[in-house]
Protein backbone atom coordinates (compact mmCIF):
# COMPACT_ATOMS: atom_id res chain seq x y z
CA UNK A 1 0.00 0.00 0.00
CA UNK A 2 1.21 3.49 -0.78
CA UNK A 3 1.78 5.94 2.01
CA UNK A 4 -1.11 8.10 0.85
CA UNK A 5 -3.36 5.06 0.82
CA UNK A 6 -2.25 4.08 4.30
CA UNK A 7 -2.91 7.57 5.57
CA UNK A 8 -6.35 7.62 4.08
CA UNK A 9 -7.09 4.27 5.64
CA UNK A 10 -6.00 5.62 9.03
CA UNK A 11 -8.34 8.61 8.69
CA UNK A 12 -11.22 6.34 7.96
CA UNK A 13 -10.35 4.18 10.96
CA UNK A 14 -10.40 7.20 13.25
CA UNK A 15 -14.03 7.97 12.48
CA UNK A 16 -14.97 4.29 12.40
CA UNK A 17 -13.69 3.78 15.92
CA UNK A 18 -15.40 6.96 17.04
CA UNK A 19 -18.61 5.60 15.54
CA UNK A 20 -18.13 2.22 17.26
CA UNK A 21 -17.56 3.87 20.62
CA UNK A 22 -20.74 5.93 20.43
CA UNK A 23 -22.74 3.03 19.06
CA UNK A 24 -21.81 0.70 21.92
CA UNK A 25 -22.48 3.49 24.40
CA UNK A 26 -25.94 4.02 22.94
CA UNK A 27 -26.76 0.34 23.34
CA UNK A 28 -26.33 0.63 27.10
CA UNK A 29 -29.58 2.54 27.61
CA UNK A 30 -31.85 -0.49 27.58
CA UNK A 31 -34.28 0.50 30.34
CA UNK A 32 -34.90 3.87 28.70
CA UNK A 33 -35.42 2.09 25.40
CA UNK A 34 -38.03 -0.24 26.90
CA UNK A 35 -40.02 2.66 28.34
CA UNK A 36 -39.77 4.39 24.98
CA UNK A 37 -41.04 1.31 23.18
CA UNK A 38 -44.22 1.18 25.27
CA UNK A 39 -44.94 4.87 24.65
CA UNK A 40 -44.22 4.68 20.95
CA UNK A 41 -46.37 1.62 20.59
CA UNK A 42 -49.36 3.43 22.11
CA UNK A 43 -48.65 6.41 19.88
CA UNK A 44 -48.67 4.29 16.74
CA UNK A 45 -51.84 2.54 17.83
CA UNK A 46 -53.76 5.78 18.47
CA UNK A 47 -52.49 7.31 15.26
CA UNK A 48 -53.81 4.35 13.27
CA UNK A 49 -57.15 4.61 15.12
CA UNK A 50 -57.51 8.21 13.96
CA UNK A 51 -56.85 7.26 10.34
CA UNK A 52 -59.25 4.34 10.68
CA UNK A 53 -62.04 6.70 11.74
CA UNK A 54 -61.37 8.96 8.75
CA UNK A 55 -61.24 5.98 6.43
CA UNK A 56 -64.60 4.72 7.69
CA UNK A 57 -66.14 8.16 7.18
CA UNK A 58 -65.13 8.47 3.53
CA UNK A 59 -63.19 5.45 2.20
CA UNK A 60 -62.95 6.85 -1.34
CA UNK A 61 -60.82 9.80 -0.21
CA UNK A 62 -58.16 7.54 1.32
CA UNK A 63 -55.02 7.90 -0.85
CA UNK A 64 -53.56 4.43 -0.11
CA UNK A 65 -54.73 1.07 1.18
CA UNK A 66 -55.24 0.90 4.91
CA UNK A 67 -52.51 -1.74 5.23
CA UNK A 68 -50.07 0.69 3.64
CA UNK A 69 -51.03 3.40 6.12
CA UNK A 70 -50.64 1.01 9.07
CA UNK A 71 -47.20 0.02 7.79
CA UNK A 72 -46.22 3.70 7.47
CA UNK A 73 -47.26 4.48 11.03
CA UNK A 74 -45.56 1.44 12.61
CA UNK A 75 -42.33 1.99 10.70
CA UNK A 76 -42.36 5.65 11.68
CA UNK A 77 -42.66 4.70 15.35
CA UNK A 78 -40.12 1.88 15.12
CA UNK A 79 -37.47 4.04 13.43
CA UNK A 80 -38.31 7.29 15.20
CA UNK A 81 -34.70 7.74 16.28
CA UNK A 82 -33.51 7.67 12.67
CA UNK A 83 -35.61 10.51 11.36
CA UNK A 84 -36.80 12.83 14.11
CA UNK A 85 -34.95 16.11 13.70
CA UNK A 86 -35.49 17.16 17.31
CA UNK A 87 -33.40 14.25 18.58
CA UNK A 88 -30.14 16.16 18.34
CA UNK A 89 -27.04 15.82 20.47
CA UNK A 90 -27.40 18.15 23.46
CA UNK A 91 -23.69 17.83 24.22
CA UNK A 92 -22.74 19.29 20.87
CA UNK A 93 -24.87 22.37 21.51
CA UNK A 94 -23.46 22.65 25.00
CA UNK A 95 -19.87 22.49 23.86
CA UNK A 96 -20.46 25.15 21.22
CA UNK A 97 -22.14 27.61 23.57
CA UNK A 98 -19.83 27.07 26.56
CA UNK A 99 -16.69 27.14 24.43
CA UNK A 100 -15.49 23.61 25.16
CA UNK A 101 -15.54 23.09 21.43
CA UNK A 102 -12.02 24.53 21.40
CA UNK A 103 -10.77 21.29 22.94
CA UNK A 104 -12.42 19.37 20.15
CA UNK A 105 -10.73 21.63 17.63
CA UNK A 106 -7.32 20.75 19.05
CA UNK A 107 -7.77 17.13 18.07
CA UNK A 108 -6.32 15.99 14.77
CA UNK A 109 -9.77 15.17 13.42
CA UNK A 110 -12.22 17.00 11.25
CA UNK A 111 -15.03 18.42 13.35
CA UNK A 112 -17.69 17.84 10.71
CA UNK A 113 -16.74 14.18 10.17
CA UNK A 114 -16.46 13.50 13.86
CA UNK A 115 -19.88 14.93 14.69
CA UNK A 116 -21.40 13.25 11.67
CA UNK A 117 -20.07 9.85 12.80
CA UNK A 118 -21.24 10.55 16.31
CA UNK A 119 -24.80 11.49 15.30
CA UNK A 120 -25.08 8.49 12.99
CA UNK A 121 -23.97 6.17 15.80
CA UNK A 122 -26.40 7.61 18.34
CA UNK A 123 -29.35 7.41 15.98
CA UNK A 124 -28.49 3.92 14.74
CA UNK A 125 -28.04 2.43 18.20
CA UNK A 126 -31.21 4.06 19.50
CA UNK A 127 -33.25 3.00 16.51
CA UNK A 128 -31.97 -0.57 16.44
CA UNK A 129 -32.64 -1.02 20.15
CA UNK A 130 -36.22 0.13 19.80
CA UNK A 131 -37.36 -1.10 16.42
CA UNK A 132 -37.48 -4.87 16.93
CA UNK A 133 -40.01 -5.07 19.79
CA UNK A 134 -42.32 -2.61 18.01
CA UNK A 135 -42.04 -4.36 14.65
CA UNK A 136 -42.61 -7.82 16.17
CA UNK A 137 -45.71 -6.88 18.12
CA UNK A 138 -47.10 -4.81 15.22
CA UNK A 139 -46.70 -7.76 12.85
CA UNK A 140 -48.76 -9.97 15.19
CA UNK A 141 -51.73 -7.60 15.57
CA UNK A 142 -55.14 -8.36 14.01
CA UNK A 143 -56.18 -7.08 10.59
CA UNK A 144 -56.54 -3.30 10.31
CA UNK A 145 -53.66 -2.65 12.69
CA UNK A 146 -51.28 -5.30 11.42
CA UNK A 147 -47.88 -4.37 10.02
CA UNK A 148 -47.71 -6.10 6.65
CA UNK A 149 -44.47 -7.62 5.35
CA UNK A 150 -42.60 -5.59 2.69
CA UNK A 151 -44.56 -5.78 -0.56
CA UNK A 152 -41.74 -7.53 -2.46
CA UNK A 153 -38.15 -8.64 -2.03
CA UNK A 154 -36.85 -5.75 -4.11
CA UNK A 155 -38.96 -3.35 -2.04
CA UNK A 156 -37.34 -4.77 1.09
CA UNK A 157 -33.84 -4.23 -0.32
CA UNK A 158 -34.70 -0.70 -1.47
CA UNK A 159 -36.28 -0.02 1.92
CA UNK A 160 -32.99 -0.73 3.67
CA UNK A 161 -30.94 1.26 1.16
CA UNK A 162 -33.20 4.32 1.15
CA UNK A 163 -33.57 4.17 4.91
CA UNK A 164 -29.80 4.47 5.35
CA UNK A 165 -29.82 7.33 2.85
CA UNK A 166 -32.72 8.95 4.72
CA UNK A 167 -30.87 8.60 8.01
CA UNK A 168 -27.81 10.25 6.46
CA UNK A 169 -29.95 13.11 5.10
CA UNK A 170 -31.40 13.63 8.59
CA UNK A 171 -27.94 13.78 10.12
CA UNK A 172 -26.65 16.09 7.36
CA UNK A 173 -29.57 18.43 8.04
CA UNK A 174 -28.87 18.44 11.77
CA UNK A 175 -25.19 19.15 11.03
CA UNK A 176 -26.24 22.42 9.39
CA UNK A 177 -28.03 23.37 12.60
CA UNK A 178 -24.96 22.52 14.69
CA UNK A 179 -22.81 24.67 12.44
CA UNK A 180 -25.27 27.56 12.52
CA UNK A 181 -25.15 27.42 16.32
CA UNK A 182 -21.64 28.91 16.12
CA UNK A 183 -23.24 32.19 15.06
CA UNK A 184 -25.83 32.41 17.84
CA UNK A 185 -25.69 32.93 21.58
CA UNK A 186 -28.55 30.54 22.26
CA UNK A 187 -29.52 27.87 19.78
CA UNK A 188 -32.94 27.36 21.34
CA UNK A 189 -35.01 29.42 18.89
CA UNK A 190 -33.22 28.02 15.86
CA UNK A 191 -33.79 24.46 17.03
CA UNK A 192 -37.47 25.00 17.80
CA UNK A 193 -38.32 26.49 14.43
CA UNK A 194 -36.20 23.91 12.63
CA UNK A 195 -37.68 20.86 14.35
CA UNK A 196 -41.27 22.03 13.95
CA UNK A 197 -40.83 22.76 10.25
CA UNK A 198 -39.05 19.48 9.59
CA UNK A 199 -41.62 17.43 11.48
CA UNK A 200 -44.39 18.81 9.35
CA UNK A 201 -42.60 18.82 5.98
CA UNK A 202 -41.15 15.31 6.27
CA UNK A 203 -44.58 13.76 6.76
CA UNK A 204 -44.39 12.97 10.47
CA UNK A 205 -47.63 14.80 11.29
CA UNK A 206 -49.53 13.22 8.42
CA UNK A 207 -47.93 11.24 5.55
CA UNK A 208 -47.28 13.26 2.37
CA UNK A 209 -49.87 11.38 0.21
CA UNK A 210 -52.59 12.91 2.42
CA UNK A 211 -51.77 16.45 1.33
CA UNK A 212 -53.46 18.12 -1.67
CA UNK A 213 -51.68 17.13 -4.94
CA UNK A 214 -49.92 20.42 -5.72
CA UNK A 215 -48.64 20.85 -2.20
CA UNK A 216 -47.55 17.24 -2.20
CA UNK A 217 -45.53 17.70 -5.38
CA UNK A 218 -43.70 20.66 -3.88
CA UNK A 219 -43.05 18.87 -0.59
CA UNK A 220 -41.73 15.78 -2.38
CA UNK A 221 -38.94 17.82 -3.96
CA UNK A 222 -37.78 19.39 -0.70
CA UNK A 223 -34.93 17.73 1.20
CA UNK A 224 -37.29 16.90 4.08
CA UNK A 225 -39.18 14.35 1.97
CA UNK A 226 -35.88 12.51 1.45
CA UNK A 227 -35.86 11.55 5.12
CA UNK A 228 -38.57 9.12 6.29
CA UNK A 229 -41.01 9.62 3.46
CA UNK A 230 -39.08 7.67 0.80
CA UNK A 231 -38.18 4.44 2.65
CA UNK A 232 -41.55 4.19 4.41
CA UNK A 233 -43.51 4.53 1.18
CA UNK A 234 -41.24 2.11 -0.67
CA UNK A 235 -41.78 -0.57 2.00
CA UNK A 236 -45.53 -0.68 1.40
CA UNK A 237 -45.34 -0.21 -2.36
CA UNK A 238 -46.73 3.35 -2.49
CA UNK A 239 -43.55 4.26 -4.35
CA UNK A 240 -42.61 1.57 -6.88
CA UNK A 241 -40.94 0.98 -10.24
CA UNK A 242 -39.10 3.88 -11.85
CA UNK A 243 -40.28 6.23 -9.08
CA UNK A 244 -37.95 4.40 -6.67
CA UNK A 245 -34.91 5.33 -8.77
CA UNK A 246 -36.06 8.94 -8.94
CA UNK A 247 -36.67 9.12 -5.20
CA UNK A 248 -33.34 7.50 -4.33
CA UNK A 249 -31.54 9.77 -6.80
CA UNK A 250 -33.10 12.80 -5.15
CA UNK A 251 -32.00 11.48 -1.75
CA UNK A 252 -28.40 11.24 -2.97
CA UNK A 253 -28.61 14.72 -4.46
CA UNK A 254 -29.92 16.25 -1.23
CA UNK A 255 -27.42 14.32 0.86
CA UNK A 256 -24.54 15.70 -1.20
CA UNK A 257 -25.99 19.21 -1.20
CA UNK A 258 -26.65 19.27 2.54
CA UNK A 259 -23.19 17.94 3.36
CA UNK A 260 -21.64 20.57 1.12
CA UNK A 261 -23.68 23.36 2.72
CA UNK A 262 -22.94 22.09 6.22
CA UNK A 263 -19.21 21.83 5.58
CA UNK A 264 -19.03 25.31 4.10
CA UNK A 265 -20.92 26.87 6.97
CA UNK A 266 -18.59 24.95 9.26
CA UNK A 267 -15.51 26.26 7.49
CA UNK A 268 -16.81 29.80 7.65
CA UNK A 269 -17.66 29.38 11.34
CA UNK A 270 -14.14 28.14 12.11
CA UNK A 271 -12.67 31.26 10.54
CA UNK A 272 -14.96 33.51 12.57
CA UNK A 273 -14.78 31.69 15.86
CA UNK A 274 -12.63 33.28 18.49
CA UNK A 275 -12.18 31.53 21.79
CA UNK A 276 -12.76 34.05 24.54
CA UNK A 277 -10.52 32.32 27.03
CA UNK A 278 -11.61 31.43 30.55
CA UNK B 1 -45.51 38.20 71.47
CA UNK B 2 -42.82 36.38 69.48
CA UNK B 3 -45.48 34.53 67.54
CA UNK B 4 -45.38 35.77 63.91
CA UNK B 5 -48.50 35.81 61.82
CA UNK B 6 -48.86 32.91 59.43
CA UNK B 7 -49.84 33.97 55.94
CA UNK B 8 -52.57 32.07 54.15
CA UNK B 9 -51.92 29.40 51.51
CA UNK B 10 -53.41 31.50 48.75
CA UNK B 11 -51.22 34.44 49.65
CA UNK B 12 -48.16 32.22 49.73
CA UNK B 13 -48.99 30.86 46.30
CA UNK B 14 -49.37 34.40 44.96
CA UNK B 15 -45.95 35.18 46.34
CA UNK B 16 -44.50 32.12 44.57
CA UNK B 17 -46.17 33.27 41.35
CA UNK B 18 -44.70 36.73 41.59
CA UNK B 19 -41.23 35.21 42.10
CA UNK B 20 -41.64 33.15 38.94
CA UNK B 21 -42.87 36.09 36.90
CA UNK B 22 -39.91 38.17 38.01
CA UNK B 23 -37.40 35.37 37.38
CA UNK B 24 -38.78 34.71 33.91
CA UNK B 25 -38.47 38.39 33.06
CA UNK B 26 -34.75 38.19 33.77
CA UNK B 27 -34.36 35.93 30.74
CA UNK B 28 -36.84 37.49 28.36
CA UNK B 29 -35.33 36.10 25.15
CA UNK B 30 -35.35 32.53 26.40
CA UNK B 31 -38.91 32.96 27.68
CA UNK B 32 -40.22 34.25 24.36
CA UNK B 33 -38.43 31.59 22.35
CA UNK B 34 -39.88 28.75 24.40
CA UNK B 35 -43.28 30.40 24.15
CA UNK B 36 -43.00 30.66 20.37
CA UNK B 37 -41.86 27.03 20.27
CA UNK B 38 -44.97 25.97 22.18
CA UNK B 39 -47.04 27.95 19.71
CA UNK B 40 -45.38 26.28 16.72
CA UNK B 41 -45.84 22.73 18.02
CA UNK B 42 -49.54 23.31 18.38
CA UNK B 43 -49.55 24.91 14.93
CA UNK B 44 -48.30 21.59 13.52
CA UNK B 45 -51.19 19.84 15.21
CA UNK B 46 -53.66 22.33 13.76
CA UNK B 47 -52.22 21.97 10.26
CA UNK B 48 -52.42 18.19 10.52
CA UNK B 49 -56.09 18.35 11.43
CA UNK B 50 -56.75 20.95 8.73
CA UNK B 51 -55.27 18.87 5.91
CA UNK B 52 -57.06 15.73 7.11
CA UNK B 53 -60.38 17.56 6.91
CA UNK B 54 -59.50 19.09 3.55
CA UNK B 55 -59.24 15.58 2.20
CA UNK B 56 -62.01 13.82 4.09
CA UNK B 57 -64.54 16.58 4.79
CA UNK B 58 -65.77 15.14 8.07
CA UNK B 59 -65.08 12.35 10.52
CA UNK B 60 -67.80 10.38 12.30
CA UNK B 61 -70.18 13.29 11.66
CA UNK B 62 -67.89 15.91 13.18
CA UNK B 63 -66.98 18.95 11.12
CA UNK B 64 -63.62 20.72 11.11
CA UNK B 65 -64.82 23.54 13.35
CA UNK B 66 -66.37 21.13 15.83
CA UNK B 67 -63.11 19.23 16.10
CA UNK B 68 -61.29 22.55 16.53
CA UNK B 69 -63.64 23.42 19.36
CA UNK B 70 -62.87 20.07 20.95
CA UNK B 71 -59.11 20.23 20.49
CA UNK B 72 -58.81 23.86 21.54
CA UNK B 73 -60.66 23.26 24.81
CA UNK B 74 -58.52 20.18 25.47
CA UNK B 75 -55.39 22.20 24.69
CA UNK B 76 -56.44 24.96 27.08
CA UNK B 77 -57.16 22.43 29.82
CA UNK B 78 -53.78 20.85 29.30
CA UNK B 79 -51.90 24.15 29.17
CA UNK B 80 -53.55 25.37 32.36
CA UNK B 81 -52.93 22.04 34.06
CA UNK B 82 -49.29 21.99 33.03
CA UNK B 83 -48.77 25.63 33.95
CA UNK B 84 -50.09 25.03 37.47
CA UNK B 85 -48.78 21.52 38.11
CA UNK B 86 -45.41 21.78 36.36
CA UNK B 87 -43.83 21.36 39.81
CA UNK B 88 -45.11 17.78 39.87
CA UNK B 89 -43.81 17.21 36.38
CA UNK B 90 -40.29 18.22 37.39
CA UNK B 91 -40.66 16.52 40.76
CA UNK B 92 -38.31 13.57 39.94
CA UNK B 93 -35.41 16.02 39.63
CA UNK B 94 -36.37 17.61 42.95
CA UNK B 95 -36.36 14.23 44.70
CA UNK B 96 -33.07 13.17 43.16
CA UNK B 97 -31.32 16.40 44.07
CA UNK B 98 -32.64 16.21 47.62
CA UNK B 99 -34.66 19.40 47.26
CA UNK B 100 -37.68 17.65 48.69
CA UNK B 101 -35.91 17.17 52.02
CA UNK B 102 -35.90 20.93 52.37
CA UNK B 103 -39.61 21.05 51.58
CA UNK B 104 -40.31 18.51 54.33
CA UNK B 105 -38.61 20.60 56.97
CA UNK B 106 -40.85 23.61 56.35
CA UNK B 107 -44.10 23.96 58.30
CA UNK B 108 -46.28 24.35 55.19
CA UNK B 109 -48.09 21.85 53.01
CA UNK B 110 -45.80 19.87 50.73
CA UNK B 111 -48.24 20.05 47.83
CA UNK B 112 -48.34 23.83 47.96
CA UNK B 113 -44.56 24.06 48.05
CA UNK B 114 -44.05 21.65 45.16
CA UNK B 115 -46.65 23.53 43.12
CA UNK B 116 -44.91 26.78 43.92
CA UNK B 117 -41.50 25.41 43.01
CA UNK B 118 -42.27 25.60 39.32
CA UNK B 119 -44.96 27.63 37.59
CA UNK B 120 -44.48 27.28 33.87
CA UNK B 121 -45.44 30.57 32.27
CA UNK B 122 -44.14 29.68 28.80
CA UNK B 123 -47.31 27.66 28.28
CA UNK B 124 -48.84 30.97 27.24
CA UNK B 125 -47.69 30.04 23.74
CA UNK B 126 -49.81 26.93 23.60
CA UNK B 127 -52.66 28.76 25.27
CA UNK B 128 -52.58 31.48 22.61
CA UNK B 129 -52.83 28.91 19.86
CA UNK B 130 -55.69 27.23 21.70
CA UNK B 131 -57.57 30.52 22.04
CA UNK B 132 -57.16 31.26 18.31
CA UNK B 133 -58.47 27.80 17.45
CA UNK B 134 -61.31 28.23 19.93
CA UNK B 135 -62.39 31.53 18.43
CA UNK B 136 -62.36 30.03 14.94
CA UNK B 137 -64.27 27.01 16.21
CA UNK B 138 -66.92 29.19 17.83
CA UNK B 139 -67.42 31.40 14.81
CA UNK B 140 -67.73 28.54 12.32
CA UNK B 141 -69.38 25.66 14.16
CA UNK B 142 -72.79 27.31 14.41
CA UNK B 143 -73.18 26.56 18.11
CA UNK B 144 -76.08 28.52 19.57
CA UNK B 145 -74.62 30.07 22.65
CA UNK B 146 -76.90 29.97 25.63
CA UNK B 147 -75.97 30.59 29.25
CA UNK B 148 -75.93 26.82 29.71
CA UNK B 149 -73.41 26.28 26.94
CA UNK B 150 -71.11 29.04 28.18
CA UNK B 151 -71.26 27.44 31.62
CA UNK B 152 -70.43 24.08 30.01
CA UNK B 153 -67.22 25.48 28.52
CA UNK B 154 -66.24 26.96 31.89
CA UNK B 155 -66.98 23.65 33.62
CA UNK B 156 -64.92 21.83 30.99
CA UNK B 157 -61.95 24.11 31.64
CA UNK B 158 -62.22 23.63 35.40
CA UNK B 159 -62.70 19.87 35.19
CA UNK B 160 -60.01 19.37 32.56
CA UNK B 161 -57.42 21.45 34.38
CA UNK B 162 -58.13 19.49 37.55
CA UNK B 163 -57.85 16.22 35.66
CA UNK B 164 -54.45 17.05 34.20
CA UNK B 165 -53.23 18.33 37.58
CA UNK B 166 -54.34 14.98 38.99
CA UNK B 167 -52.35 13.06 36.39
CA UNK B 168 -49.24 15.11 37.12
CA UNK B 169 -49.83 14.42 40.81
CA UNK B 170 -49.87 10.65 40.13
CA UNK B 171 -46.66 11.04 38.16
CA UNK B 172 -45.02 12.73 41.13
CA UNK B 173 -46.46 10.25 43.64
CA UNK B 174 -45.08 7.26 41.72
CA UNK B 175 -41.71 8.91 41.86
CA UNK B 176 -41.59 8.33 45.64
CA UNK B 177 -41.11 4.66 44.83
CA UNK B 178 -39.03 4.80 41.67
CA UNK B 179 -37.01 7.98 42.36
CA UNK B 180 -37.27 8.59 38.65
CA UNK B 181 -39.91 9.76 36.22
CA UNK B 182 -41.82 7.05 34.40
CA UNK B 183 -41.87 7.61 30.68
CA UNK B 184 -45.05 5.64 30.08
CA UNK B 185 -46.94 8.33 32.00
CA UNK B 186 -46.40 10.49 28.91
CA UNK B 187 -49.21 8.57 27.29
CA UNK B 188 -51.62 10.00 29.85
CA UNK B 189 -50.33 13.57 29.54
CA UNK B 190 -48.76 14.28 26.13
CA UNK B 191 -50.77 11.48 24.57
CA UNK B 192 -54.04 12.92 25.84
CA UNK B 193 -53.11 16.36 24.57
CA UNK B 194 -52.13 15.01 21.15
CA UNK B 195 -54.96 12.56 20.62
CA UNK B 196 -57.56 14.45 22.65
CA UNK B 197 -57.80 16.73 19.64
CA UNK B 198 -60.48 14.37 18.32
CA UNK B 199 -63.55 13.44 20.40
CA UNK B 200 -62.85 10.26 22.37
CA UNK B 201 -65.60 8.20 20.70
CA UNK B 202 -63.51 8.34 17.51
CA UNK B 203 -61.18 5.79 19.08
CA UNK B 204 -63.85 3.16 19.60
CA UNK B 205 -66.05 1.93 22.40
CA UNK B 206 -63.29 0.43 24.55
CA UNK B 207 -61.37 3.65 24.57
CA UNK B 208 -64.51 5.56 25.50
CA UNK B 209 -65.10 3.22 28.43
CA UNK B 210 -61.50 3.60 29.56
CA UNK B 211 -61.75 7.38 29.28
CA UNK B 212 -64.98 7.43 31.25
CA UNK B 213 -64.19 5.16 34.18
CA UNK B 214 -60.41 4.85 34.46
CA UNK B 215 -58.95 8.23 33.53
CA UNK B 216 -61.98 10.45 32.94
CA UNK B 217 -60.94 12.38 29.83
CA UNK B 218 -64.33 11.78 28.25
CA UNK B 219 -66.04 13.61 31.12
CA UNK B 220 -64.26 16.83 30.21
CA UNK B 221 -64.26 16.29 26.48
CA UNK B 222 -66.66 13.96 24.69
CA UNK B 223 -69.83 14.15 26.87
CA UNK B 224 -69.97 17.94 27.36
CA UNK B 225 -69.11 18.30 23.67
CA UNK B 226 -72.27 16.42 22.72
CA UNK B 227 -74.21 19.02 24.71
CA UNK B 228 -72.21 21.92 23.26
CA UNK B 229 -72.76 20.88 19.66
CA UNK B 230 -76.42 20.07 20.22
CA UNK B 231 -76.03 16.31 19.79
CA UNK B 232 -77.65 15.78 23.17
CA UNK B 233 -79.78 18.07 25.29
CA UNK B 234 -79.30 16.08 28.43
CA UNK B 235 -78.51 18.70 31.06
CA UNK B 236 -76.66 16.07 33.04
CA UNK B 237 -73.78 16.07 30.52
CA UNK B 238 -73.28 19.75 31.24
CA UNK B 239 -72.22 18.99 34.81
CA UNK B 240 -70.16 15.91 34.03
CA UNK B 241 -66.90 17.92 33.73
CA UNK B 242 -67.24 18.95 37.37
CA UNK B 243 -67.43 15.27 38.27
CA UNK B 244 -63.95 14.88 36.79
CA UNK B 245 -62.55 16.93 39.68
CA UNK B 246 -63.37 13.92 41.88
CA UNK B 247 -60.43 12.25 40.13
CA UNK B 248 -58.18 14.45 42.25
CA UNK B 249 -59.17 12.52 45.40
CA UNK B 250 -57.56 9.15 44.52
CA UNK B 251 -54.58 11.07 43.12
CA UNK B 252 -54.13 12.93 46.38
CA UNK B 253 -54.50 9.72 48.40
CA UNK B 254 -51.80 8.10 46.28
CA UNK B 255 -49.59 11.09 46.96
CA UNK B 256 -50.22 10.78 50.72
CA UNK B 257 -49.34 7.09 50.70
CA UNK B 258 -46.23 7.84 48.66
CA UNK B 259 -45.22 10.62 51.02
CA UNK B 260 -45.28 8.21 53.93
CA UNK B 261 -42.93 5.91 52.02
CA UNK B 262 -40.56 8.69 51.12
CA UNK B 263 -36.93 8.04 51.73
CA UNK B 264 -34.43 10.70 50.90
CA UNK B 265 -32.23 9.97 47.93
CA UNK B 266 -29.39 11.05 50.21
CA UNK B 267 -27.80 13.59 47.94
Amino acid sequence: MTIAGLKKNKTYQKYASFFRLRFVMGLQYRAAALAGVVTQFMWGFLEIKVFLAFEQSSPAAFPMTFGQLAAYEWLQQAFLAFFMAWMMEPEIFECITDGNVSYELCRPVDLYHMWFARSMATRLSRGLLRCFPILTVAALLPAPYRLMPPCSLSAAVWFVITMLLGLSVTVALCMIIYMLTFFTVSSLGLRLVFSCAVEFLQGAVIPLPFFPPTLQRIMERLPFASMQNVPLLIYSGSISGAAIWRAAGLQIFWLAALILIGKNIGRYAMKKTTVQGG
Amino acid sequence: MEKTKKISGAKLYRRYLSIHVRSVMQYKASFWMTTVGQFLTSLNMLLGVYFMFRRFGSVKGYTFSEVLLCSSIMLMEYSLGECIARGFDTFPAMVRKGGFDRVMTRPRSAVLQVLGSNIELTRVGRMTMAVIMFVYGISHSGVHWSAGRVMTVIFMLIGGTALFCGIFLIYAALCFYTLDGLEFMNILTDGAREYGKYPVNLYGKRMLQFCTFAVPYALVQYYPLTYLTGRSDNLFTMFLPLLATVFLIPCYLLWRVGLRHYQSSGS
